[in-house]
């Protein structure tokens, strides 16, 4: 029986990846300066591709892989319109934390508030750091989870791939 | 069982019925699965045990049906049975089944969520409900939730319902309203202005019908909540104060005194540069919708821990919790980029981070000479609000520096210096306070395009509790795939024999929305905490394999 579900899980799971574009759910969220935003509004980019990552300020990984992006953000904005936007997923022990954390970074992308973890369950995020990438449509096409070194490559393959459509 | 598959069935069929319908509605199919498998070897040196399954299996997967303003779905759980450690209650949660079921919808201001739902008000001093699926916490809320923006800058919301409890919800009856007025959407005079200004309040309700022999209980225990938050330019301040009537449970030795809880965080940020201080005072917060519960189960709210989050493994050995029964902290953080291309900072920079957190009990005094402090039946004790006691539960001094040298060349230096109450934070008595220095040196070194070393050494020095260990790791990657070897070596326990070496070894592919991950090794028994709450991890040693996709 467990095998069965376990398959059933697996066929919709491989049928739905292959078929189906999700867009951005209408989640509550907040930025840094404590204003209430839809999740739907931020993602707008003219359209241009949106790169949402999901992170942590405790989360290691997830700090090298926005650095990457920091770095690179510049150069591929001018190159596909490309919009970075970040998603904190601290709750209420570390949000005050993010302010201050980010702009000793000097990210350069916009970070959002989402404290109890209402979007990052309304996207299906298990762990952070994960990273949807929208088309100019609002639809997502690509997403990643995890971060290993040189990632941000692929990242900028796709939203490349992405941007020319 | 069957009733699954029917769903399952449904569900899929439902799914490709969408597929077709795509083109004029735009309805979809999204989801996630997890799966952890563990195979249990008993090993007597470290203390672990085998299991009479020989493998134990936790997974979850959670379907939503999204179509304009319309959205429902369910969560699967199995535990087959429940891993070692996981909350159980002596077995009351192996089993597999859909214990989320939701529906939602919005229509221009108004949202409706039936089924279950996650909500937070505030800081979550008088509610926050949610999950911690690596702990095993879920008090997700069973009934309906309204949320209606008013006008802009103007929201409130309604929920009323009983928690999740295992496979089953929990006796008592959550009833809330919170409201929120963001002042520089709602007057347009203010909407350009550097001044940011918003207040906040809450008022949430338990009721549980009374049933105790001997005290006299509140059947309906109410709690409210103020808040407000200030910004201007770089600077921020926000607090809340709650406020909750008596509640005497087993707890709190049914003691009748109102529970009180103080939050302050002020922060300025510029370019390169933050600092983050703040404090936090909570006398007799303990709030349950069944006043008999324990452990982590049927919370309504959460006090959030002061102190840093330690996620290297050495420090998380003695992880700090907030005690809702009483406690003061406080905290001090200090971040600064040392300037691109300067003498010290590099060619890129160097980014230097410092914590520091303190946490006491509050002071209690006899509310009468003739009767002790927390007997039961009584208001208890005396305390005053900040008041600062002299039992200390913990102290952090944490310093990062992070750096990348070149391209390819990336370190992050850690010290922390730790002081934790072993007896408070661990609900035991006899033990040492345990006084711990840490080091820890991460680095990485990029070898080509897509492919990097990244190793790790700690060393933690302590008199105390098991004395000190040693950490080291070594981690390769290439394209989609991870290679991991540790050892962590606890060298200098106080008894020469009991000096065990816990070795894994573990590789991952990673492509898309997918992990999957194999592990062999042993693991030490610890603690884990995450959001205030913490369990018991039991030594393991064997093969674990974890499967996660987001689609």
């Amino acid at each position: 029986m467990k095998k069965i579900i376990f398959i059933l899980f697996i066929a919709i799971a491989i049928f739905t990846n292959s078929f189906y574009a999700q867009e951005i759910p209408q989640v509550q969220i907040k930025d840094l300066q404590g204003k209430t935003v839809n999740t739907k509004s931020i993602v707008k980019n003219d359209g241009n591709p949106v790169l949402v990552s999901f992170f942590a300020t405790w989360c290691k990984p997830c700090i090298k892989e926005l650095s990457a992006f920091n770095d690179e953000y510049e150069d591929w904005a001018d190159e596909t319109g490309v919009k970075i936007i970040a998603i904190s997923t601290d709750n209420a022990r570390s949000t005050n934390n993010v302010a201050p954390f980010v702009n000793t970074r000097g990210w350069e992308f916009d970070v959002y508030l989402d404290a109890n973890e209402d979007f990052k369950r309304a996207m299906n995020v298990g762990n952070v750091p994960h990273t949807f990438l929208l088309d100019g449509n609002g639809k997502v096409v690509w997403q990643h989870t995890s971060y290993l070194e040189g990632d941000e490559e692929q990242t900028f393959e796709n939203i490349k791939k992405y941007s020319e459509q | 069982m069957r009733k699954i598959i029917i769903l399952f069935l449904s569900l899929f069929s439902l799914g490709i019925f969408s597929l077709y319908a795509q083109e004029n509605n735009g309805g979809h199919i999204n989801g996630n699965f997890q799966s952890d498998i563990q195979y249990y070897i008993e090993d007597t040196e470290i203390g672990a045990v085998a299991v009479d399954e020989n493998v134990l299996v936790n997974s979850w997967a959670n379907f939503a049906y999204t179509q304009e303003n319309f959205s429902a779905g369910f969560r699967y759980e199995g535990y087959l049975n429940s891993l070692l450690g996981y909350p159980n209650m002596g077995g009351i949660n192996d089993g597999v089944g859909i214990p989320i079921k939701w529906a939602m919808f919005t229509n221009d201001n108004l949202e409706i969520t039936i089924g279950n739902y996650y909500e937070q008000f505030g800081n979550g001093l008088i509610f926050r409900s949610y999950e911690e699926k690596t702990l095993g916490v879920d008090n997700a809320m069973m009934g309906f939730r309204v949320k209606y923006t008013i006008a802009s800058g103007v929201y409130l919301k309604g929920i009323i319902g009983k928690q999740r409890y295992y496979w089953d919800y929990g006796p008592g009856i959550i009833r809330g309203i919170d409201g929120e007025i963001q002042f520089n959407d709602l007057i347009s005079l203010l909407a350009e202005s550097k001044f940011r200004f918003s207040l906040g309040g809450s008022f949430v309700s338990k009721f549980q019908e009374e049933e105790n022999p001997i005290y006299y209980l509140p059947q309906n225990v109410g709690s409210g909540a103020g808040r407000i938050n200030m910004s201007y330019k770089g600077f921020n301040v926000s607090s809340e104060y709650a406020y909750k009537i008596n509640d005497p449970s087993p707890e709190n030795n049914y003691i009748y005194k109102p529970g009180q809880a103080f939050l302050v965080n002020a922060t300025y940020s510029q370019k390169g540069f933050g600092v983050i201080l703040g404090t936090k005072w909570v006398d007799n917060m303990l709030f349950r919708s069944d006043r008999n519960a324990t452990l982590s189960d049927l919370t309504i709210n959460l006090m959030p821990e002061i102190s840093k989050n330690h996620t290297y493994t050495l420090p998380a050995f003695y992880p700090y919790a907030s005690q809702p029964v009483g406690e003061w902290g406080v905290k001090a953080n200090v971040f600064y980029k040392i300037p691109k291309k300067s003498l010290i900072g590099g060619k890129y920079g160097t980014t230097i981070s410092l914590y520091y957190s303190r946490v006491h009990d509050i002071d209690r005094t006899r509310f009468s000479d003739t009767i002790p402090i927390s007997s039961p039946g009584t208001i208890g004790y005396d305390t005053d609000l900040f008041s600062i006691g002299e039992d200390l539960f913990y102290q952090d001094m944490t310093i990062e520096i992070s750096r990348k040298w070149n391209k390819k060349f990336y370190t992050n230096f850690s010290y922390i210096n730790l002081l934790y109450n072993y007896n408070v934070l661990r609900g035991v008595s006899g033990h040492d306070d345990v006084y711990a220095n840490i080091g820890i040196v991460d680095m990485t070194y990029k070898i080509k395009r897509g492919i990097a070393i990244r190793t790790e050494f700690q060393g933690m020095f302590t008199d105390q509790d098991e004395g000190n260990w040693g950490l080291g790791l070594i981690e390769l990657t290439i394209p989609k795939w991870f290679f991991t070897v540790f050892d962590n070596w606890n060298y200098g326990n106080p008894d020469e024999n009991d000096r065990p070496h816990y070795m894994s070894v573990g590789f991952g592919h990673v492509s898309g929305g997918n992990r999957i991950q194999l592990t062999y090794g042993k693991q030490r028994e610890g603690v884990m905490c995450i959001g205030g709450v913490c369990r018991n991890v039991p030594a393991s040693n064997g093969f674990s394999l974890s499967i996660s996709s987001t689609f």
